[in-house]
């Protein structure tokens, strides 16, 4: 049985919440570097690192806060983390694409892929020394084209090594749309690897828990690894201050300085030929318009959102246990932020 | 005359060079935004993206130039060669020997590096001494605008492979892209000079493994590429007040060395240090105290480089990277 949804709901609250207050640090300019946001993927991570226990191990990509949160690593330190606080979970030496727990078995990274092998290597420790232990590996349906990735799910399936492979899959990679640079279906590759493979829709977090449930028992009675595949959006794009949607979110700002050099270029007379000229700014403006038509601008997609009106008849419920978690991480925050600007 | 940004005038000799060579295609990441400018001119034949898959890109862009095109291989940072090396270690700068010397791969990765704005160690690096260590490979770091154009030109001409390395801070867009993000809140220490200048009006190329003098002085020669020269410069003026009289050299490429600049400078100042961002140990710092030694020139040595990862925290950071505080202090002690 999963938890209830009220349970989801909460650490999925605490998990957005935390984000954007982690997302006005760095539009301050306290957080510094490139800053990933998990927000819109919450249900993906919430479904499966609930089922995880002592032992089990993850390998987190760059965009890794949300998951940290979930499995119980101390937000306090997070926070202390990715403001560059000596006292951080690494320091201040890790940052927001590098966090590790080594009591939690969770590493990060902030190359593309780099979770499978890890993963992997997590599962075989799991394999030859903790009987029923499991790991996970999240990432981006980008990840999906890089070579170690591929090889470790071809190697987890060989030695029918306990991972739960977890595609990420917002449709993006960057900036570039993952469908106009991917051969085929992500499901069959998996199973072309003899992985069997689950499509959920990664914005439902019952669909994700139950799918994850049934995907972790798997491999903890030692049936080997599975993919899964989950849609979501992310609504702030690849990062803060994604260009993409700061063209959308602020045109009059931004557009000059993009529109200029590139009509100057357009015209340019050294160059190619018109034809070839046109396809290239027809690519150029079917990315500013898929921005535009982003499912990441509808709400609709946003799954703590979806978790909330199912529950919003309760009304009373729903205030106290919203005015709690408010209060919670603003707690956080408070206490963190007087540690460093004192 | 005319003055341009760092990146901007890579991408300004790019598109002179793409105008005359249609050999020449540009493939990476992301690459049909971040070279739009270059796609709506020479269109999606010549500019392509690719998936997250540099092992494939990159070793499809060495055959492609084996094969008689000139690629432009783009990385959103040189810390992700090592997805792929592979391809630079074990191809593109094998084939010359392996062939005999009848076949090469002249590709141009082009990346950029180096930190100062605070994304970590996995993404800040600056790995020069790295890739110099393999034979058969070119490696351009340039430090100006001016410099940077002219040798992209030089590189886009060079018959073998060439990595050409636009350091973050003085680049505009990557800066922008990685660093800001648009945000006025957060500032970094940009080398003026060498983030935008005057740059010639038709490119010439700026020729492989020449160094250049960008300051004349009399008792201790400070050698460095790209952020670095500028770290030294600030340095020499700091150390002018005190009554030191400091040479700057802009080695301007890690592979070929100019070791004739190099030993003439040493031998005329009797003191070396070397500014390098990339890391201390087994690097640039280290070849080029080799380079003085092998020559007999007399000189006293030192070096300021990066000895650690590079950590996340700008405090930290900017303790760890070389500094016009520890540049001082190491000229000041070689002046003992």
């Amino acid at each position: 049985m999963p938890p209830d949804l009220w349970s989801f709901y909460k650490i999925m609250l605490q998990s957005r919440l935390y984000e954007e207050a982690i997302a006005a640090l760095w539009h301050d300019g306290l957080i510094s570097g490139e800053m990933h946001l998990g927000t819109g993927e919450e249900a993906i991570i919430a479904g499966v690192v609930t089922q995880l226990h002592e032992g089990d191990a993850m390998a987190l990509d760059h965009r890794g806060t949300a998951a940290l949160l979930m499995d119980g690593v101390d937000p306090i330190l997070i926070l202390r983390e990715l403001l560059g606080h000596p006292d951080g979970l690494c320091g201040g030496k890790g940052g927001h694409m590098h966090l590790f727990s080594k009591e939690h078995l969770v590493a990060s990274s902030g190359i593309v892929g780099a979770e499978g092998p890890t993963a992997a290597g997590f599962a075989l420790a799991a394999q030859y020394s903790r009987s029923g232990a499991v790991a996970v590996a999240f990432f981006g349906e980008g990840a999906m084209n890089q070579g170690m990735l591929m090889e470790s799910m071809n190697l987890a399936s060989a030695w029918n090594l306990p991972v739960l492979f977890v595609c990420k899959n917002d449709g993006w990679a960057i900036t570039t749309q993952s469908e106009m640079m991917t051969g085929g279906k992500l499901n069959d590759r998996a199973r072309g690897f003899g992985i069997p493979a689950v499509d959920v829709d990664g914005r439902n977090i019952i669909e994700v828990w139950e799918a994850s449930h049934a995907a972790i028992e798997r491999a903890r009675s030692g049936h080997g690894p599975t993919f899964l595949n989950a849609r979501c959006v992310h609504f702030e794009g690849h990062f803060l201050g994604f260009q993409l949607n700061r063209m959308v979110r602020n045109p009059i700002r931004e557009m000059p300085g993009i529109v200029v050099p590139l009509t100057k270029s357009f015209v340019h007379p050294r160059g190619g030929v018109f034809r070839e000229r046109l396809a290239g700014l027809k690519l150029v403006l079917g990315s500013v318009l898929s921005t535009l038509r982003d499912p990441r601008r509808d709400l609709a997609n946003d799954p703590v959102r979806r978790a909330r009106i199912t529950l919003q008849s309760d009304t009373v419920c729903l205030n106290e246990l919203e005015n709690q978690v408010e209060k919670e991480i603003s707690e956080i925050f408070t206490t963190v932020m007087a540690e460093v600007l004192s | 005359m005319r003055t341009m940004f760092f990146t901007q005038a890579v991408d300004n000799a790019l598109a002179q060079a793409m105008s005359d060579d249609s050999r020449i295609v540009l493939i990476g990441e992301d690459i049909l935004l971040l070279r739009r400018n270059l796609l709506v001119r020479f269109g999606p034949r010549r500019v392509r993206g690719t998936p997250i898959s540099e092992s494939a890109f990159l070793g499809v862009g060495v055959a492609a130039a084996m094969a008689g095109l000139r690629p432009v291989v783009e990385f959103y940072m040189v810390d992700f060669l090592a997805v792929c090396m592979d391809a630079l270690l074990n191809h593109a700068a094998k084939v010359e020997a392996f062939s005999g010397g009848k076949w090469t791969a002249p590709v141009v990765v082009r990346a950029p590096c180096g930190g100062g704005y605070g994304d970590g160690g996995q993404h800040e690096q600056s790995l020069w001494g790295w890739l110099a260590h393999i034979p058969g490979l070119t490696v351009i770091v340039p430090s100006t605008p001016a410099d940077a154009g002219g040798l992209m030109l030089a590189a886009l001409q060079h018959d073998g492979p060439t990595i050409f390395l636009e350091h973050k801070l003085l680049s505009e867009t990557w800066l922008e892209f990685l660093g800001s993000g648009a945000r006025h809140t957060v500032k970094f220490d940009i080398p003026a000079e060498g983030a935008k200048g005057v740059v010639p009006k038709k490119w010439e190329p700026v020729p492989i493994g020449k160094a250049v003098l960008r300051r004349a002085g009399g008792d201790v020669t400070i050698v460095g590429v790209g952020v670095g020269v500028h770290r030294a410069l600030e340095a020499a003026h700091i150390l002018e007040s005190e009554g030191i009289s400091v040479s700057v050299l802009d080695l301007r490429t890690v592979s070929p060395l100019d070791k004739t600049a190099i030993c003439e400078s040493a031998a005329q100042t009797g003191r070396l240090l070397v500014v390098d961002e990339d890391y201390e140990c087994f690097g640039l710092s280290g070849e080029l105290s080799a380079v003085v030694l092998e020559a007999g020139i007399p000189c006293k040595y030192a070096r300021v480089c990066t000895q650690t990862t590079i950590p996340y925290a700008r405090p930290m950071e900017d303790r760890i990277l070389p500094n016009k505080q520890r540049i001082c202090a190491s000229v000041r002690q070689l002046m003992q």
